[in-house]
C-alpha cells in the first residue's frame, strides 16, 4: 500500500519546554449538499504545543466538531478537506534508545483516511472524546470491551532491563495481556468516577446513564495515554462535582504525560479553568485568539463580548432575561457580504462592515482578532 | 411591571404530584439471565410541580433523573409509587381532573401523552435519521390526529423560527446539523402539541451560550404565554437557578432537598447540595475554586450504603447517619430536606 503522506523527518535541536504538536494551517472543509456548498471550516489556522490546553469556543454549528474530526480524518460524508494542512509532529511513542528526540512531521490531510498511519494515530496518539457518547459506543459491546480494544490495540508496556550504569532502561515493549487490559479498564472506570467499576465494566451502553456513557468515552480516550486529547464537549452530561473530578484527572495526566488537550466546549466556566489559550470561532473562521485571561478580561471581538454577556451567572436572582445575540446564524449557503457577523453585530458600521472582509489582525501579545474596528 | 407579581400570577395549582416513585432495574447474570440483584435507579422520589412553574432537578450523574422523568410519562413502568397529573384529555368537555397516571389504560395514557412532552438528553438518538426536520416536528401532530394541512405547516415554520432555525432547514435531515441545532429541532417537536407539562432532560446542555440564552428566554416566554410547567433537568447550576422557581436535588435515587431556587442556593441545608454548589465552575480564569472534595466512592445504586446514602462521603456524618436513613421532611415552609443534622449545620451557599 502506498501512502501519499509527506513525511519529513528531522530531529529537533533545541529542547523547548513546549515543542509543537499540531499545526493547523488555513484548513478548509466543505460539505456539498443539495443546495450548494457549506464551508464548515473556512481558513482556520492555529497550533497546539505539547502539554498545552487550547480551548475552542463558538456558536453552535461554527465548525468546532468538524475541525476536530478533520484532525483524525473522520469527517462524515459528504464532507471533504478542500484546502490547508494539518501538520502532526509525531514522536515515537515507544522510543528505542537514542530515538527519544526523533520528530516526524506528518501532514494528516495527505494521509489515506483508512490507511495504517492514521489508524495508529487515531485513538493511540490522538484520542478523541466525541460530543455524542451514545453514537460513538457500539451498543453490543460492554464498557470493558470498548476499553480493552483501545488498550490492546494502542498501549504497549515497557519491559525494563538493567542497563550498563545499573539504571533501569526501557529496551523493549510488549502488548498488554487480556487480564492487564481488563485491569486497566476497571482502573480507568474508577478514575472517572463510575461506581462499582468491577461490575460496571460489563454493562452495555444502554444500561448506563448519559453521564456514565460520557465517562466511559473519557476512560477509553485516556486509557491509551495519548499525546493529544481532543475533548469535544466532554463534560456536558456530568454533574459539576464529577465534572470537576474529571477535569482534575485530565490536568493530572497532562502533568504526568505532557498530554496536549484541544478542549471544545460551550461552558465558559469550564474553559476558564482549563485552557491556556482560546480560539473563538464564528461561521468556520477564527474571529479571536488570546490567552485565557486576556480573552475573559479584555475581549476584543464584538462576538466574543456578546458571548461572555450571555452566560447566566450564579448570584442574586434578578428575574431578568439573559442577554443573547440578536438574529440568527446566517445561511451558510448565502453568507453575508463583508464581515460575516455584520447582520448581528452591535458595533456594525454601515458601508464598511458589509463591504470589507476583515483581516486577521494582531492587537497585543498573542492576541489576534478579525474585526474592522481594529484595522488601521 | 414587577417580576414577582407576574411570577405569582403565573403559578397556579398543583399540576403534577409524584409520591414514593421507585424504579428498580433487574441485574441479570449467566446464561439463564438469572436476576441477581437490582439497580435502584429511582428509590423513593416525591416531588410536585404547580401549573406555570419550573421545577429544576439536579443531582449526581446517574442518580436517576432521566429514569424518574421517563417513569412519569410511563416510558418505563415504575416499580412502585403514584404519579398524579391534572389532565383535560380524559373528560369529553375538557374539564381538568387529577388522575394517577400509573392506573391508566394504554389507550388513556396515549391520550394524556399529548399534554406531557419530553425533550431528550441525547439529541442524535432521539431524532429519526430518515425523517426530514419537517416530518420530525409534524410527527406528534400526525400521531395524535392533529395535523391540518396548511395550518400545521405554518405552525412548524413558526416553531422552527422560534427555536432559532430557518425555514430552509425543513427539508434537511438530522445528520446535517450540528449538535446544538439538533437539540433545537427536538425542542420544536416537543412544543408541537401545546403540552401543559414539558419534561426537559438537559435541553440546553448541548447549546452554545448564546443559543442557550435564546432557548431559555424562549422557554420562559412560552411558559408565560401558555402557562406551561417544566421539570428542568440540568447540570449547569447557574442555568437551573436562572430558570427555576423551585429546585429539587437528587442523590442516588432519592430527592434529598427541595426548596425555592433562591432559598436553596443561599441556604442549602443538605451537605450534598453544599458540595455541589461549591463545585460550580465560574466563567473567570482568575477564580480559585474552593470546592468541597467529597471523599470516598460514588455510591452504587445496586448496593447503596446503610442509613443515609450520603454518609460515606459526608464531612458532617455522625454515628446516627450510618444507622438510620433520614426522613425527607419540611424543615422550613416549602424547604424540604433529608438530613439528620439539617437544623444544626450552617452550610455554605453561594
Ligand atoms: N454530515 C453533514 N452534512 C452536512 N453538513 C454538515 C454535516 N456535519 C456538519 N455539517 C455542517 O457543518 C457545520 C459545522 O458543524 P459542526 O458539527 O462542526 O458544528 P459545531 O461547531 O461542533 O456545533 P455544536 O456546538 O452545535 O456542536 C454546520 O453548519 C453543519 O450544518
Ligand atoms: N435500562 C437500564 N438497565 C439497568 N440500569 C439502568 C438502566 N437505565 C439506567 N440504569 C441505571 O440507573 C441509574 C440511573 O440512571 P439515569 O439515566 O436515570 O441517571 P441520570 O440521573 O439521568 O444521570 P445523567 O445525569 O448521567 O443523565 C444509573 O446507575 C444507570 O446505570
Ligand atoms: S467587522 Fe464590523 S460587523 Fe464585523 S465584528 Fe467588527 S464591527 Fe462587527
Ligand atoms: S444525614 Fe448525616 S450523613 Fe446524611 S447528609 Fe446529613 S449529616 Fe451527612
Ligand atoms: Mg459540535
Ligand atoms: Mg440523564
Amino acid at each position: 500500500m502506498t501512502t501519499t503522506a509527506t513525511q519529513v523527518e528531522h530531529t529537533q535541536t533545541q529542547t523547548d519546554a513546549r515543542p509543537l504538536l499540531l499545526e493547523v494551517q488555513d484548513l478548509k472543509v466543505e460539505f456539498t449538499i443539495r443546495g450548494g456548498v457549506v464551508k464548515a471550516v473556512d481558513g482556520l489556522t492555529f497550533d497546539i504545543k505539547r502539554g498545552q490546553t487550547m480551548g475552542i469556543i463558538g456558536e453552535s454549528g461554527c465548525g468546532k466538531s468538524v475541525t476536530a474530526r478533520a484532525i483524525l480524518r473522520m469527517i462524515p460524508k459528504p464532507g471533504k478537506i478542500t484546502g490547508g494542512r494539518i501538520l502532526y509532529y509525531r514522536r515515537p511513542r515507544h522510543p528505542k534508545p537514542g530515538e527519544e528526540d526523533k520528530v516526524e512531521v506528518i501532514d494528516v490531510t495527505k494521509l489515506d483516511p483508512d490507511g495504517e498511519v492514521i489508524r495508529q494515530i487515531r485513538g493511540g496518539e490522538i484520542a478523541m472524546i466525541f460530543q455524542e457518547p451514545m453514537s460513538s459506543l457500539t451498543p453490543v459491546y460492554t464498557a470493558g470491551t470498548h476499553i480493552n480494544e483501545a488498550v490492546t490495540l494502542h498501549r504497549l508496556l515497557p519491559i525494563k532491563k538493567l542497563g550498563d550504569q545499573m539504571v533501569e532502561r526501557i529496551m523493549e515493549y510488549r502488548r498488554v495481556t487480556k487480564e492487564e487490559a481488563r485491569a486497566i479498564a476497571i482502573e480507568m472506570l474508577r478514575r472517572v468516577g463510575i461506581p462499582k467499576p468491577e461490575q460496571r465494566v460489563d454493562s452495555y451502553p444502554h444500561q448506563l446513564s448519559g453521564g456514565q456513557r460520557q465517562r466511559v468515552m473519557i476512560a477509553i480516550a485516556l486509557s491509551t495515554e495519548p499525546a493529544m486529547l481532543i475533548a469535544d464537549e466532554p463534560t456536558t452530561a456530568l454533574d459539576v462535582s464529577i465534572e470537576a473530578q474529571i477535569l482534575d484527572l485530565m490536568r493530572d495526566l497532562q502533568r504526568t504525560t505532557n498530554m496536549a488537550i484541544m478542549f471544545i466546549t460551550h461552558n465558559l466556566g469550564v474553559i476558564a479553568s482549563m485552557a491556556d489559550e482560546i480560539v473563538v470561532m464564528y461561521m468556520g473562521k477564527q474571529v479571536e485568539r488570546a490567552k485565557v485571561v486576556d480573552l475573559f478580561y479584555n475581549p476584543k471581538h464584538p462576538y466574543t463580548k456578546a458571548l461572555l454577556q450571555s452566560v447566566p451567572r450564579l448570584g442574586p436572582k434578578t428575574g431578568q432575561r439573559l442577554a443573547s445575540i440578536e438574529g440568527m446564524v446566517p445561511d451558510p449557503l448565502n453568507l453575508p457580504t463583508g464581515c460575516v457577523f455584520h447582520p448581528r453585530c452591535p458595533a456594525f458600521v454601515a458601508g464598511k462592515c458589509d463591504k470589507i472582509v476583515p483581516k486577521w489582525t494582531q492587537v497585543g501579545e498573542n492576541h489576534w482578532v478579525r474585526c474592522l474596528l481594529y484595522e488601521e | 411591571m414587577s417580576s414577582t407579581t407576574t411570577k405569582n400570577g403565573r403559578i397556579g395549582d398543583i399540576l403534577l404530584e409524584v409520591k414514593g416513585l421507585k424504579k428498580y432495574f433487574p441485574i441479570q447474570r449467566g446464561l439463564l439471565r438469572r436476576t441477581v440483584g437490582y439497580v435502584k435507579a429511582v428509590d423513593d422520589v416525591s416531588l410536585y410541580v404547580r401549573s406555570g412553574e419550573t421545577l429544576g432537578l439536579v443531582g449526581e450523574s446517574g442518580c436517576g433523573k432521566t429514569t424518574a422523568s421517563r417513569c412519569i410519562i410511563r416510558l418505563y413502568e415504575p416499580t412502585a409509587g403514584q404519579v398524579f397529573f391534572k389532565t383535560r384529555a380524559l373528560s369529553p368537555d375538557g374539564t381538568p381532573k387529577m388522575v394517577n397516571l400509573l392506573e391508566l389504560s394504554r389507550e388513556e395514557m396515549n391520550r394524556v401523552r399529548q399534554e406531557i412532552a419530553m425533550i431528550f438528553q441525547d439529541p442524535i438518538n432521539s431524532l429519526n435519521p430518515r425523517m426530514t426536520v419537517a416530518d420530525i416536528i409534524a410527527e406528534p401532530m400526525v400521531i395524535h390526529g392533529k395535523y391540518v394541512k396548511g395550518e400545521s405547516e405554518e405552525r412548524i415554520i413558526e416553531l422552527l423560527r422560534r427555536v432559532g432555525l430557518r425555514p430552509d432547514h425543513l427539508r434537511r435531515y438530522p445528520h446535517e446539523f450540528s449538535g446544538g441545532q439538533r437539540q433545537r429541532i427536538g425542542i420544536a417537536r416537543a412544543l408541537a402539541l401545546n403540552p401543559s407539562l414539558v419534561l426537559c432532560d438537559e435541553p440546553v446542555s448541548a447549546l452554545d451560550v448564546s443559543i442557550q440564552a435564546q432557548t431559555l428566554n424562549l422557554l420562559q416566554d412560552l411558559q408565560e404565554e401558555f402557562k406551561l410547567s417544566y421539570i428542568f433537568v440540568a447540570h449547569d447550576l447557574s442555568v437551573v437557578q436562572h430558570i427555576s422557581d423551585r429546585v429539587a436535588v437528587m442523590y442516588v435515587g432519592k430527592v434529598v432537598e427541595m426548596a425555592g431556587a433562591e432559598e436553596l442556593y443561599n441556604n442549602p441545608m443538605h451537605p450534598y447540595t453544599e458540595a455541589l454548589l461549591s463545585a460550580v465552575p465560574k466563567p473567570d480564569p482568575l477564580y480559585k475554586s474552593d470546592r468541597i472534595i467529597m471523599q470516598g466512592d460514588v455510591a452504587d445504586p445496586s448496593n447503596p450504603p446503610s442509613g443515609c446514602y450520603f454518609h460515606p462521603r459526608c464531612q458532617y456524618a455522625v454515628d446516627l447517619c450510618k444507622q438510620k436513613a433520614p426522613e425527607f421532611r419540611e424543615v422550613k415552609p416549602d424547604h424540604w430536606v433529608a438530613c439528620h443534622r439539617a437544623e444544626e449545620l450552617k452550610l455554605r451557599g453561594i
